[in-house]
């Protein structure tokens, strides 16, 4: 474990009473203060992963370090510090938010503090809220009210699975703020998506997880770089039968017959020169019909990473 | 040892009872009432007595023993597999609680409302007969003693079970035959002789003849192989539960 990390996974395997092996040989670090996305395809061994971690499944061998308690020896120490926000929505469905809260705070072994529980609920506007029946909230009031009780013990790492599965723009781009304004607090976040942006958007490093192995750990920037592909498409009025010089700096392809000018680009770097490129092509007289752009999928990715070569793994 | 913890699980168990108290209490005292009056008053009087104590008050033991056995059950069962039914568990599971204290948190509450029913259906019945008790602090600890048992029964009821039906099995359809059939309304000796000995295979006997004597001094059989065999049941639940935690069944995978 180096000084600067929290969270330290050596040689874990998860094997299921099936037969199934969830998670094999999976080694990580989680350095303090970072937000880390952990991105993989469904059955992938992402919630596994988070579930042995806080001491909901065992796993079969290997070990996990904590802030340097050790999750099985150490367990109170160790689980002191997580904090766990599930993918599904399990809430007590009778009990009013601020109650449900305070008794997070209570199963960590914490004393009252209501000074506490009102800046968690004011920090995720549910204050208005305290009194109100969870079954009455909308679902995204729900999922703060959970991490609302992630947060009741003040831990110092907080997991969030899914996050953002199935909600609305307004409140994944609200979400976003507060996990950001968490790491401002000091907070380490790990969390897992399924979607590419929402690793862009927030993550300092991104791991890949696909059938129980880690393939892949990198900064964000690096990330991007490598898989986050992006296509321009410019449905021409008339074919063209070659590309115009004027053109070159972008590398174009013509595609259909000369009927489509295409533009690949890398998603953190490319996206700056496509006004340029309309411009370009404005000058040029060349007309289009249509435009459209689109990314490379999450599944292209993995089959792209899945399909690589053993060096490029770097966990 | 995480005592907050403890008293949080405790605390949300009782807040709970208190949300449904017209299910939780005022039915079993209603239910309570009905045997008295059908068996203390309406048939009870053309009854002789038992053991040299009036029908009526004969069955108050019984009668106590087969709702603080159900309602134990029901309680402590439903208690756990809620949380498993609903998600919620993880966050009981992902907490600094070891095993031990989870099971004080739930079983206690459980026990704490099957002694309060236990007490409030002593109460009522005092309004229909006159109640001696020989042996009340031994009648307290009896109640005691019997409400964490169940209770324990109760929470692995609520692990094993994987639906509402399950829930209600052990109690409606295994404890509450035994109970009736195990000398809550009469004495095992009213009994043919073969009758007695196949009686003497009920464990639920051994209970109720142990309470019984705790209120008239006498019971089915000694109070030393009740106490024997309650102590037997509780450790017995405990071994249980501590195998549980142990191999994670039906909790952890």
């Amino acid at each position: 474990m180096t000084d600067a990390s929290v969270l330290t996974i050596s040689g874990l395997h998860k094997r299921y009473a099936s037969g199934l092996d969830a998670l094999r040989d999976i080694n990580l670090e989680i350095r303090s203060g970072e937000i880390f996305a952990l991105l993989g395809p469904n059955g992938a061994g992402k919630t596994t992963l988070i579930s042995t971690i806080c001491g909901i499944v065992s796993p079969s061998s290997g070990t996990i370090t904590v802030g340097g308690h050790d999750h099985r020896r150490a367990y109170r120490e160790a689980r002191k510090l997580i904090g766990l926000v599930p993918q599904e929505l399990h809430t007590e469905a009778f009990e009013s938010v601020q109650h449900t809260v305070a008794y997070s705070r209570g199963l960590f072994g914490l004393p009252p503090s209501p000074a506490h529980i009102e800046k968690v609920l004011r920090d995720l506007s549910l204050w208005d809220k305290r009194d109100e029946q969870i079954r009455r909230l909308s679902g995204g009031m729900k999922r703060r009210v959970m991490i609302a009780k992630a947060l009741a013990h003040e831990p110092r790492i907080l997991f969030l699975d899914e996050p953002t599965a199935g909600v609305d723009v307004e409140l994944r781009r609200n979400l976003w703020d507060q996990v950001h304004q968490l790491r401002r607090d000091g907070v380490t976040v790990v969390l897992t998506t399924h979607y590419i942006e929402e690793a862009q958007e927030m993550a300092d490093r991104v791991g890949v997880i696909n059938q129980g192995h880690i393939i892949l750990v990198e900064e964000k920037q690096a990330l991007m770089r490598s898989l986050g592909k992006r296509v321009l498409r410019l449905h021409l009025e008339a074919p063209l039968a070659e590309i115009p010089a004027e053109l070159a700096d972008w590398s174009l392809v013509l595609e259909s017959e000369g009927q489509e000018l295409v533009f690949r680009f890398d998603a953190a770097q490319g996206r700056q020169r496509i006004p340029d490129l309309l411009n370009r092509v404005h000058m040029l007289g060349i007309t289009y019909t249509d435009l459209n752009t689109s990314e490379s999928s999450l599944e292209d990715i993995f089959v792209e990473l899945v399909s690589a070569p053993k060096d490029k793994a770097t966990a | 040892m995480n005592l907050r913890g403890i008293w949080a699980i405790y605390h949300f168990e009782m807040s709970r009872w208190k949300r449904t108290l017209w299910q939780s209490l005022v039915a079993p005292v209603m239910t309570t009432t009905l045997y008295f009056v059908v068996f203390g008053a309406a048939i009870g009087g053309r009854m002789s007595a038992v053991d040299g104590v009036s029908y009526g008050a004969f069955i108050v033991p019984g009668l106590i023993m087969l709702t603080v056995f159900t309602q134990s059950l029901s309680n402590a069962s439903f208690g756990i597999y809620f949380p498993q039914f609903s998600g919620t568990i993880y966050e009981i599971l992902s907490a600094p609680l070891s095993p031990l204290e989870i099971v004080i948190g739930y079983v206690g509450a459980a026990a704490t409302k099957s002694i309060l029913l236990g007490l409030i259906i002593l109460v009522t019945g005092s309004f229909f007969v006159t109640l001696d008790i020989h042996h009340p602090v031994s009648m307290a600890l009896y109640l005691v003693l019997i409400s964490l048992t169940f209770s324990l029964f109760g929470f692995i009821i609520g692990i094993w079970a994987q639906n509402f039906e399950q829930l209600q099995f052990f109690p409606m359809l295994v404890v509450t035959p035994l109970t009736f059939l195990g000398g809550a309304f009469y004495s095992i000796d009213m009994l043919p002789e073969n009758w007695q000995t196949v009686a003497l295979f009920n464990p639920v006997v051994y209970l109720i003849s142990g309470f019984r004597w705790c209120f008239y001094g006498s019971g089915d059989v000694g109070i030393d192989i009740s106490l024997l065999c309650t102590a037997g049941f509780l450790i017995g639940g405990l071994l249980w539960v501590r195998w549980i935690f142990h191999t994670g069944y039906r909790l952890k995978q």
